[in-house]
Order: C-alpha cells, then sequence, then structure tokens
C-alpha cells in the first residue's frame, strides 16, 4: 500500500529538476557591466559594437563578456573598478548619440539563460536605489484642456463666420456670449456637432449666453490621456538619466511609480522626473515701454509683462506664436559664437505654422519664454493644500532674420548644462499635467547589501535549527521531513523566478515565515503516524492511515492560511504585496512537498519491505 | 519514540474553562486600555513625514545634528542613535512651506556643513494622503481576512467553529496591537504585514483543534462535547508545540540576524505564536461550549423524516 506508481516518482523527479533548474540562477552573483543604450531608435550594429571594443582596448581595459541585442550593448569586466573606468572610457568614446550606464549583470550561465531561467529581481531595499510615488495633478490636466477649448472655440467660430461677443472660462467650463439668440442658436448647433462626444451645450436662460461643461466620459478619458501621456513621458526622460531596468507603472487612477535603482543622486532625478518646462515663442511689443508697464503694474492690451533673466521686465504680446507641444527633438551644443544654445527641430504642423507666422513678422523682435511648472504639498490647518508655482522667465530675444522652419535655434541660457537639460526636457515632452511626489524612498546600496545579507543568513540559520529539531525528534521521518522542507524552499524560489517576482525584504521574511508553517504539515502526518503506531497499527498501515488522515487537517489548515494571504495580496501595496506573494506560494509549494514529495520518500524506505517490524519515528 | 509530550489521559482543558476565559478577557482588556489610552506609535508609512537614516564615519554626533536640525526650523524632531553609534535615525513631521520632496536634501547639506563625511543610507517620505490609505487599506484588510475565514470555516465546519475562530484570532490581533501600543514599538506596514501574517497562522492552529474536535464526535459516541474537546486538544499538543518550536526558531533566527528592518515585524510574530497556542486550545474551544455546541450540530440526522412516517419511525 505504501508504493507510488514510477509514473509517480518520474513526475516528482521532473518537477524536481525544474525547480532547481529555475531556483538555481540566483545563486549566481551578478557581474560589474556597462550599458549601452541608442538615443535614438536605431539599432547598434555590430560595427558600432567594434567601435565601442576598440574604446575599451584602447584604454588597456579587458572585456569579460560582450552582448549586443540591437537595442542596449552590454560589457561585462571583472570589478568595480575596471567597470568606473570602462564606463568613462565609453562616455568619451561614444559622445551624445548613447546613453552610458553601470549596471550589474546576472552571471547565469547562457545554457540557464536559453531555458528562460533568470534570478529574481531585487527589491530597492535589497539593492539600493530610488523609489518615488508621484500623484498626476488631475485638475491641471483638465485646467489645460478647458483652457484649450476656450482657444479652439474663438477659431471654429471664426472659420464658421458666426459672430460672438466674448469667449471666456467660468470655473469649469466655457461661456460663450452672443448677440442674439439667432446667433446662439447657430453656434450651439455647429459646435454640438464638432464636440458632441466631449461637451454638453446648455442655453442658459433670459440671455444670449452659452454655456459648454465636459461630459463625464470625457473627463475620464482627459484623465486617463494625462497618466498615459504622464507615463510615457516619464519613461522618456527615465531612459535620458540611463537607469538601468527602472520601473514605472500605473498605481491606482491618478499615481504613478517610478523606481530607479542604483541611483543615489535624489535631488537630479527629481528635478529630471517631476519639472514641467515648456517653451512659448512670443512676438515683443515694440511699440510699448516696458519700463512704464512695470511702474503702473499695467501691461498695455494685447500684451503682458514678462521678466528677462537680467530681471529687466518686457513687455509681450498675449498671442502665442509656437507652444512647446510642436517640438520633436532638441540637442544641446553651441552656436556660431560658442555661447550654449539649444537646436531645435519641430514637426510638420508647427513647421508650417512657425514659418507663417515668422515670414509675417521678418525684423521683428521674438522672446522665448521658459515656462517651469512646479508643485508644492504646504500644511494649512493639518491639510495638506497643493499650490502649484509656475515661473516664466524670458530666457531669449532675438530679431527674426528670415522665415523659420522645421529647425532653428535659441540661445541665451546660463550654461551648457542649463542647455543639455532644457534640451533633455523638451525632448523628452512636457507632462501633460504636473506631478508631485507623494512618497519617496531611498536605499543606499551598503544598506540593500547589508539587508540581502542578513535577511539570507536569518533564513539560514533558522533553517539549520528547524532540521536539527526535527531530526533529534523524528529520527529518519525527521531526515525526510528536511528533504521535503528543502525541496519546497527550492520549488518555492524556482516559482518566485519563474513569474519574475522583485524580491524585497518583507518577501524574504516571508519566505522564512513559509518554511517555518511548512513543516507543520509534516508534523501532523508524523504525529498521526505515532498516534496510529500507538494505537496498534502495524508499519505499513500507520503510514498509510497517517498520510490520508492528516490531509484533511492540511488542507482545511492551510486554506484558510491561503484566504489571508489573498486578501493580504488583493488589498496590501508595495511590502505587504510582495509578503502575500510569498506566503500564498509557499502555501501551495508546501502542500505539495510536505504530502507528494515525503511520502514518496517514505514509500522509496519503507513501501518496499513488506515484513516492516519497526519504523524510525 | 521520544515525545515530549507523552499524555496517556486527556487533560480536563475545560475544566478550567473560566479560569482560562478570566485571563484572556483581562489581557484583552489590558491591551484595549493600552490602545486607548496609549496608541499606536504609527511609523511614517501611516503619519506621512519624512524618516532619513545617516551614517557617520565616527560616532554621531547626536546634539549637534539635534541643534542643526532645530536651526532649519523643523520641530517635533527625533533625532536618535540605532544599530551603532554610527548610525542615525532621523524622525521629521510633514511641515508646511516645504517641499516634501526637498526635505531630504536640505537636511543632507545642513549635515554635511558641519560634518562632511556623513553619508545618507536611507530616507522614506511619504505623503500625508499614502499614509491614510495605507492605514485604510490595512484596517479593510484586516476585515476582509477575518470575513474571509469566517466564510470558509462556517462552509467546511459549522457556523460555531467560525465564529469561534474569529474571536479567538481578533483576541491575538488585539493583543499584539496592544503590546505594540503598550511598550510604544514603532507600528509600520511590515509589522502589519506580520499581523495579518498571524491571523492566517492562528486560525491555522484552531484549525487543526477544531478538526480533531469533528472526528473525535463522529468516533467517540459515547463521551460528552468538553470531554471530546478535551481528547481533541491533548492528542493534537504535541503537534502544536512541535510546529510552534519550529516556527518560532525561525523568527527568533529573523529577530537575531534580521537586523533593524526584520526586527519589529519578528516581535509581532512572536507574540502572535505565543498568543496563538494559547487562544487555539484556551479562548476558540471553551468558545464553542459557551456557544452550545452539540454532537447533532456535526453528525447530520442519520435519516430524513419520510412522509407518513410515525414519531417512533414506522409507516403504517
Amino acid at each position: 500500500m505504501n508504493r507510488y506508481p514510477l509514473w509517480k516518482y518520474l513526475m516528482i523527479a521532473v518537477v524536481l529538476l525544474i525547480g532547481v533548474i529555475y531556483s538555481v540562477p540566483n545563486f549566481f552573483p551578478s557581474e560589474p557591466a556597462v550599458q549601452l543604450s541608442p538615443k535614438t531608435e536605431q539599432a547598434i550594429d555590430p560595427a558600432t559594437m567594434q567601435r565601442f571594443e576598440q574604446a575599451l582596448q584602447a584604454q588597456g581595459l579587458t572585456i569579460r563578456a560582450s552582448e549586443n541585442n540591437g537595442q542596449q550593448a552590454l560589457f561585462r569586466f571583472e570589478d568595480t573598478d575596471v567597470q568606473l573606468k570602462a564606463s568613462e572610457a565609453l562616455k568619451e568614446a561614444v559622445g551624445d548619440q548613447f546613453v552610458v550606464a553601470l549596471n550589474l549583470a546576472p552571471s547565469t550561465p547562457s545554457w540557464l539563460r536559453a531555458l528562460n531561467a533568470n534570478p529574481m529581481f531585487l527589491g530597492l531595499d535589497l539593492r539600493g536605489g530610488v523609489h518615488f510615488l508621484m500623484e498626476v495633478d488631475m485638475k491641471a490636466a483638465l485646467d489645460k484642456q478647458i483652457d484649450r477649448y476656450e482657444d479652439e472655440f474663438r477659431d471654429f467660430l471664426r472659420e464658421q463666420d458666426i459672430k460672438y461677443l466674448g469667449i471666456a472660462r467660468e470655473g469649469d467650463t466655457v461661456l460663450a456670449k452672443f448677440r442674439d439668440a439667432a446667433s446662439r442658436d447657430a453656434a450651439s448647433a455647429a459646435l454640438g456637432k464638432e464636440y458632441q462626444n466631449s461637451l454638453q451645450f446648455t442655453a442658459l436662460p433670459d440671455t444670449n449666453d452659452l454655456q459648454a461643461s465636459i461630459s463625464q466620459t470625457a473627463m475620464l478619458d482627459i484623465q486617463k490621456f494625462a497618466l498615459q501621456q504622464n507615463i510615457t513621458t516619464l519613461r522618456k526622460r527615465v531612459n535620458e538619466l540611463g537607469v538601468a531596468e527602472p520601473v514605472i507603472q500605473q498605481q491606482g487612477a491618478n499615481r504613478i511609480v517610478v523606481q530607479l535603482p542604483g541611483v543615489q543622486d535624489t535631488a537630479r532625478a527629481k528635478e529630471i522626473l517631476g519639472a514641467t518646462a515648456t517653451l512659448e515663442f512670443r512676438l515683443v511689443d515694440e511699440q510699448n515701454d516696458p519700463m512704464q508697464a512695470q511702474q503702473s503694474g499695467r501691461a498695455p492690451l494685447g500684451s503682458q509683462i514678462y521678466k528677462e533673466r537680467s530681471g529687466d521686465p518686457i513687455l509681450l504680446k498675449r498671442q502665442v506664436m509656437l507652444t512647446g507641444d510642436y517640438i520633436i527633438d532638441a540637442s544641446s551644443g553651441f552656436d556660431d559664437n560658442n555661447r550654449p544654445a539649444v537646436h531645435i527641430t519641430l514637426d510638420g504642423k508647427g513647421a508650417t505654422r512657425f514659418n507663417k507666422v515668422t515670414g509675417e513678422n521678418v525684423q521683428k523682435l521674438m522672446g522665448v519664454v521658459f515656462i517651469e511648472n512646479k508643485i508644492e504639498t504646504k500644511e494649512v490647518d493639518g491639510q495638506a493644500v497643493k499650490t502649484s508655482t509656475t515661473t516664466q522667465e524670458v530666457i531669449n530675444v532675438a530679431r527674426i532674420q528670415e522665415q523659420l522652419g522645421k529647425r532653428f535655434q535659441i540661445t541665451g541660457l546660463d550654461s551648457p548644462k542649463e542647455a543639455r537639460d532644457l534640451a533633455l526636457l523638451l525632448r523628452a515632452g512636457a507632462l501633460a499635467a504636473p506631478v508631485y511626489i507623494v512618497e519617496e524612498r531611498t536605499v543606499g546600496p551598503s544598506m540593500g547589501k547589508e539587508n540581502i545579507e542578513k535577511g539570507f543568513n536569518s533564513n539560514i540559520w533558522g533553517f539549520v535549527a528547524v532540521v536539527l529539531f526535527m531530526v533529534i525528534y523524528y529520527r529518519v521521518f525527521g531526515v525526510i521531513s528536511s528533504v521535503a522542507l528543502a525541496i519546497n524552499g527550492f520549488f518555492l524560489f524556482a516559482l518566485l523566478s519563474m513569474i519574475q517576482a522583485t524580491l524585497t525584504l518583507p518577501g524574504l521574511a516571508g519566505i522564512a515565515l513559509t518554511l517555518g508553517m511548512a513543516i507543520d504539515a509534516n508534523v501532523l502526518i508524523n504525529q498521526r503516524i505515532r498516534e496510529e503506531l500507538r494505537a496498534g497499527a502495524s508499519p505499513q498501515v500507520a503510514i498509510n492511515i497517517g498520510y490520508e488522515r492528516a490531509w484533511g487537517t492540511i488542507i482545511d489548515s492551510n486554506l484558510t492560511t491561503l484566504i489571508a494571504g489573498i486578501a493580504l495580496f488583493l488589498l496590501g501595496s508595495g511590502p505587504i504585496k510582495g509578503f502575500a506573494v510569498v506566503l500564498c506560494l509557499g502555501i501551495l509549494t508546501s502542500m505539495f512537498s510536505a504530502v507528494t514529495v515525503s511520502r514518496a520518500m517514505v514509500n522509496l524506505v519503507y513501501g518496499y519491505k513488506p515484513h516492516l517490524q519497526k519504523l524510525a519515528i | 519514540m521520544f515525545e515530549l509530550f507523552p499524555f496517556n489521559k486527556a487533560i480536563p482543558f475545560m475544566r478550567y474553562g473560566r479560569t482560562t476565559t478570566a485571563i484572556s478577557l483581562a489581557t484583552f482588556l489590558f491591551s484595549v486600555f493600552a490602545l486607548f489610552f496609549y496608541g499606536l506609535n504609527l511609523g511614517v508609512d501611516f503619519t506621512g513625514g519624512t524618516v532619513m537614516e545617516v551614517r557617520y564615519a565616527q560616532s554621531a554626533p547626536i546634539d549637534t545634528i539635534r541643534e542643526a536640525i532645530k536651526s532649519t526650523g523643523y520641530h517635533e524632531v527625533a533625532v536618535q542613535n540605532f544599530g551603532s553609534t554610527q548610525d542615525v535615525l532621523i524622525r521629521l513631521p510633514l511641515k508646511e512651506g516645504v517641499s516634501s520632496a526637498q526635505v531630504s536634501e536640505q537636511i543632507m547639506s545642513v549635515l554635511k556643513t558641519g560634518t562632511p563625511d556623513v553619508t545618507l543610507s536611507k530616507v522614506d517620505f511619504v505623503g500625508g494622503q499614502v499614509g491614510q490609505e495605507l492605514y485604510e487599506n490595512g484596517g479593510l484588510a484586516l476585515i476582509l481576512v477575518a470575513a474571509g475565514i469566517i466564510i470558509y470555516l462556517a462552509f467546511r465546519f459549522e457556523w460555531r467553529f467560525a465564529v469561534s475562530a474569529a474571536i479567538a484570532n481578533l483576541h491575538d490581533v488585539v493583543i499584539i496591537l496592544g503590546l505594540f501600543a503598550f511598550f510604544q514599538w514603532q507600528f509600520d506596514l511590515t509589522v502589519l504585514a506580520g499581523i495579518l501574517a498571524v491571523l492566517g497562522y492562528s486560525v491555522n492552529e484552531s484549525v487543526v483543534v477544531f478538526d480533531r474536535i469533528r472526528e473525535n464526535i463522529r468516533t467517540m459516541r459515547d463521551e460528552t462535547i468538553p470531554d471530546i474537546i478535551d481528547s481533541a486538544i491533548t492528542s493534537t499538543m504535541s503537534r502544536t508545540i512541535i510546529t510552534h518550536v519550529s516556527t518560532q526558531i525561525m523568527v527568533l533566527a529573523m529577530l537575531w540576524f534580521g537586523g533593524e528592518a526584520l526586527h519589529n515585524f519578528a516581535l509581532a510574530l512572536t507574540i502572535g505564536i505565543m498568543f496563538g497556542i494559547y487562544s487555539s486550545v484556551l479562548v476558540a474551544s471553551p468558545l464553542l461550549l459557551l456557544f452550545g455546541l452539540k454532537r447533532e450540530h456535526m453528525i447530520p440526522q442519520e435519516s430524513e423524516k419520510m412522509e407518513g412516517m410515525n414519531a417512533d419511525g414506522s409507516i403504517v
């Protein structure tokens, strides 16, 4: 009765083999490496690879291995010393075309990688880096959209030849005023048709006014778009930072998680991620005196007072010639006089428009306004209040010498670094809505290393102690239980690696805890067998009944824990979720290893002895 | 056979029912009292604010650090050593007028002017809103776990078992919370994860005993319910102790070798494991009696009444 058919042994052997193969990659140390990725969409060809290699050899640096998957080149080195030197050498050699980043590459043998056996990702608490939780300012996204409708209405009504008195924003609606009901109705019909999916138009009673408000579905669309757009933008910016394996994910309806492993310079990361910067090109109002306007505090009709970098006031026309939305590429460099400059490329629509307005205004002055949005959270009466501060600054004023087209440059920046940062921001595109950081976590690299060591050590010591205890207490059955427990550990590691889970400190704690709890199933079985023996059953019968009776209890007790684990997973975030994943998977693997695997071992040891008199339990 | 608990006769646990119930009621009330008067020492995860861990090359000048930070206009700042004399933990509340994201840089620049060889090893900043959400979700998780367990047990056993297990479980959770409040140990997300794990773990305990009670009700036809419960507890006693010992070994390893980060997590589990034994044996089971568990609740009526059947079961 205690013999498994051959297929069961084979199945266990196969599962065990899979378990070992997929858990093993975690035990290979990672190697210091340098990663190169092109800034544009181009692929890395063998010739480029050769250029990189020559650059490294020129510095006398030995490459341990190199890889190129088309989008990314990776060079592995002996130690971090060589890695740093190599990174410097490569930065020098490849110039502006590639992002050079330090990386830790897993040293998994290639045949394992071919089987898709990769190590788990390590969470930031285990390898160091920064974690940001950013919230998208949906109010601002909505405001921006309403402002856009306001402008669009003017253009649209002008095109349709419908006369209006004025169009202005009122709260979250746009209000259009008309001279008479007839033109209002005409506008209502035309606008209603144009914006039938996104806006609702209401004719206000007792006036000739038409009110436009955004429909509920359109509102949701705006928010969804803002979030998506921001994620895309953040991804581009992170790429520019040259971080290996970044995480950029949506969380909930209006939050984005950004994790940058290995990054320690939080200040720079935040500057790049959080800023919303854009440019506006406006004509300078040359008819009026800016000093006078500043003194009176009132700008002439159609103009607005701005400040130059020097602090001097300047008057610019209200009408915008071009906004940053049309910019498709920007790079930093120097102009003919060797001053820092940003070279800008526009998209087709922007180019046509810019071409037209600059053509109409040759020999006039044009100002470039740099607009930066920052959001701050302040606490007022115990409530967190968000305030957004916008700095607008005229960074450059130049006379339009000729009609400008698709490519042109702006100058007037303070330093090459500023030119670089501005180019980066412009290239990555502006954020659709401002984001602000609601949670920030930084873990130093040495701290991460310490965490992993301590977490791992506690697992090992705990495991050794449990094994000692089991072997002394249950002898042969204790050995079997311990082996089953070790196999359980392998299974758990393998499963976590297969799903490419991110291992965090709470996850490590979860592994320790599930290993501790997993022994419960074996204890239940062993105790049952002892009870049966004490009640006078023969050894073979005792084994059989012991396993059978314990099964029901194991199911009940594990399923209740599993319920707790699933609830934790559904509701938890961050560390709790990681812990829950380990707990749930651990329960599943322990049920298998404690019942099936240990039974197989017991069967192998005792099942083929028909005249068994005694059990070592 | 090496047996730690070689009981030949069932221990009359249920006879002490009143005493144990009184004891658990006392600890429970103590915990509620501690929670009410001391309150939990919530970590930055839940309250929002900034926690920084900095490392000095020499021993850290705590007083100087405190003064330096005060000069930047922060109040209610906690500066303390942890782990070693070189490691310093700084806690800052949310502050008006300062962009939360800039706090860490501001503090680091102040500290660096005093001692240049200070490094930032960790910083956690959490917005008040996020903390509040975590707190609410944590509470929700607790309720959902309890509800899930009750439903499962009511389905697999009977409602009396489900309610008893849930009460015994919550008793454990409240005691952990009470101790954390009384000693003002810091309560953060990992501790919450630990408590939720205890919920799963401690119900595990109750289920093993319940399972045996159910089995005994079927097999021990002549015994009374209290005797059946005593026998169930006694026969699972060895397993209870051994499982707890092995889990506790793992948790102790975490407590000793796991470092600062896992310390409170392991602490919550240790308390949970201790009270888990106690509550499964001495809280859940007496509650079964209190709710009036009878043999009929577990054994379906053997023959259903057929139409036209008399009281004595005959059909004429």
